[in-house]
């Protein structure tokens, strides 16, 4: 056992766990934050995918003890308040989501690539980035349309800050 | 996930040590691989030894004619790295296509050298450029470091610490990836050296991981370009055959992806 500090959705949080305890689980069984999902166990489905220290991980392919001391942002963690991220909000409006068991880890993974590539997003960038997110409901066609929705607002969002 | 003690070294020689002490360590660097495969029960150490926050092992460093990229350098960083894009432009696009954003954000270039996958990127591309693995022991060249599937030269507790790949005069990597994993069904890298020597090696595709092709190096020699390959044929034994290729298919995409690495390199 041991104790992992860590910072999750910008708040302080200490637990003492086993260090086989991946980070997934952390989340998900001592912090109740179960909107992280487990969809598969080969570390190919990206339903796990969280924010640390601002880029997309898969948050089942590491332990715990790997994040000690690092900032975990998760899907429950990008709302302000009552009002959506403009990444979910772009979900809902181009019917990116239909049974949504992927959607969180879409979502993480779809704000990283917005941020890491700015307003130059095009069709081609997003379908290559989201290559470790799989999706059996929706064919990605409407996932790929909400990621360049959002991109744009993210980008009005960015700069009226 | 069986048991496991996990440790948080701060240089190479303390993580020497704790392997030393453990009776069954291992060490973990981006664990995009032994993560999943302890999480299957196919590796149980009784120790993990944490390398990715050592700062001496992270860092890309470009001087003159040589890019050295640290061991626990992700596979982005690698791939964001402007001067190492200038110097060897085929290295960094093949950072970017290992895998997908989250596993190069983790993993890094040591974990899949001492891994040495048959279907990984890097061996392709530390045995064409004829780089030089450096580990807290040694510098071991790239001809002596891979040793058949999923073996390499290193010895019980040894670390890489870096990589130093020579600047090409010209490089190209292609890959057909694996629709699922992204893994090479095949790739090649194809590196002709400041001196005029070309080397071309395939990964993915023989049943002993990643290996030098002459028959491509000697038609490249003669002529650059992927004109020159139209006559080659590459013979199919020993190459893998499984539900996802024959050996005759991937002996075409040898040539195949090898033809798309020259014209890529230009
Ligand atoms: C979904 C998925 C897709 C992937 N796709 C690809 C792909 O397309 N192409 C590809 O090439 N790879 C792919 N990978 C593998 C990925 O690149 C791994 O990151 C890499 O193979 C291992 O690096 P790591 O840093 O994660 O190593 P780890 O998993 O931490 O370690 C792997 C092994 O290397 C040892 N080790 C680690 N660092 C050192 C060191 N410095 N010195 C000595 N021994 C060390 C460890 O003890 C362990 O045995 C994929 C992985 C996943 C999960
Ligand atoms: S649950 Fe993490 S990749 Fe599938
Ligand atoms: S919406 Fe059902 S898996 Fe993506």
């Amino acid at each position: 056992m041991s104790t992992v500090k860590l910072t999750v959705n910008g708040r302080a949080v200490s637990a003492d766990v086993e260090d086989r305890t991946l980070l997934v689980h952390l989340l998900r069984d001592h912090l109740n934050l179960t909107g992280t999902h487990v969809g598969c166990d080969t570390s190919q489905c990206g339903a796990c995918t969280v924010h640390l220290d601002g880029r997309a991980v898969k948050s089942c392919t590491m332990l715990a003890a790997q994040a000690a001391g690092s900032s975990v942002t998760t899907i429950e963690g990008i709302a302000k308040g009552d009002e959506l991220h403009p990444m979910q909000a772009a979900f809902r409006d181009n019917h990116g989501l239909q049974c949504g068991f992927c959607t969180p880890g879409m979502i993480m993974a779809s704000i990283d690539i917005v941020h890491r590539h700015g307003g130059k997003l095009d069709e081609t960038t997003v379908r290559h980035e989201l290559e470790g997110n799989i999706c059996r409901c929706t064919g990605y066609h409407n996932i790929v349309k909400a990621v360049l929705d959002a991109a744009g607002h993210m980008k009005v969002a960015q700069a009226a800050e | 996930m069986y048991q496991t003690t996990y440790h948080r070294p701060s240089s190479v020689d303390e993580a020497v040590a704790l392997f030393g002490k453990g009776n069954d360590a291992k060490y973990l660097s981006g664990g995009q691989t032994l993560i999943p495969v302890m999480k299957q029960r196919l590796a149980s150490p009784s120790d993990v030894i944490d390398l990715a926050r050592i700062k001496e092992l992270i860092g890309v460093d470009v001087s003159g004619d040589t890019v050295t990229i640290k061991a626990a350098t992700p596979h982005y960083e690698v791939a964001q790295n402007s001067a190492l894009q200038k110097a060897i432009p085929a290295l960094a696009h093949l950072a970017s296509h290992i895998g997908d954003p989250a596993v190069r954000h983790r993993g890094t270039i040591g974990g899949s050298l001492a891994n040495n996958d048959p279907s990984a990127d890097y061996p392709s591309a530390v045995l064409a450029l004829g780089a030089t693995i450096k580990t807290n022991k040694r510098s071991i060249a790239a001809d002596d470091f891979f040793k058949g599937l999923f073996a390499t030269a290193l010895e019980d507790g040894e670390i890489i610490t870096a990589v130093a790949f020579p600047v090409p005069a010209k490089a190209g990597y292609a890959k057909f990836p694996h629709p699922a994993s992204r893994f090479a069904l095949t790739g090649v890298f194809v590196a002709k050296t400041r001196s005029g020597d070309v080397r071309v090696a395939a990964t993915g595709a023989s049943q002993n991981g990643v290996m030098r092709v002459a028959a491509i190096e000697a038609a490249l020699k003669a002529n650059w370009s992927a004109s020159a390959l139209a006559n080659v044929t590459i013979a199919a034994s020993g190459l893998m055959s499984d539900i996802h290729g024959s050996a005759d298919y991937r002996a075409n995409l040898i040539k195949v992806m090898a033809e798309r690495a020259v014209t890529a390199a230009g």
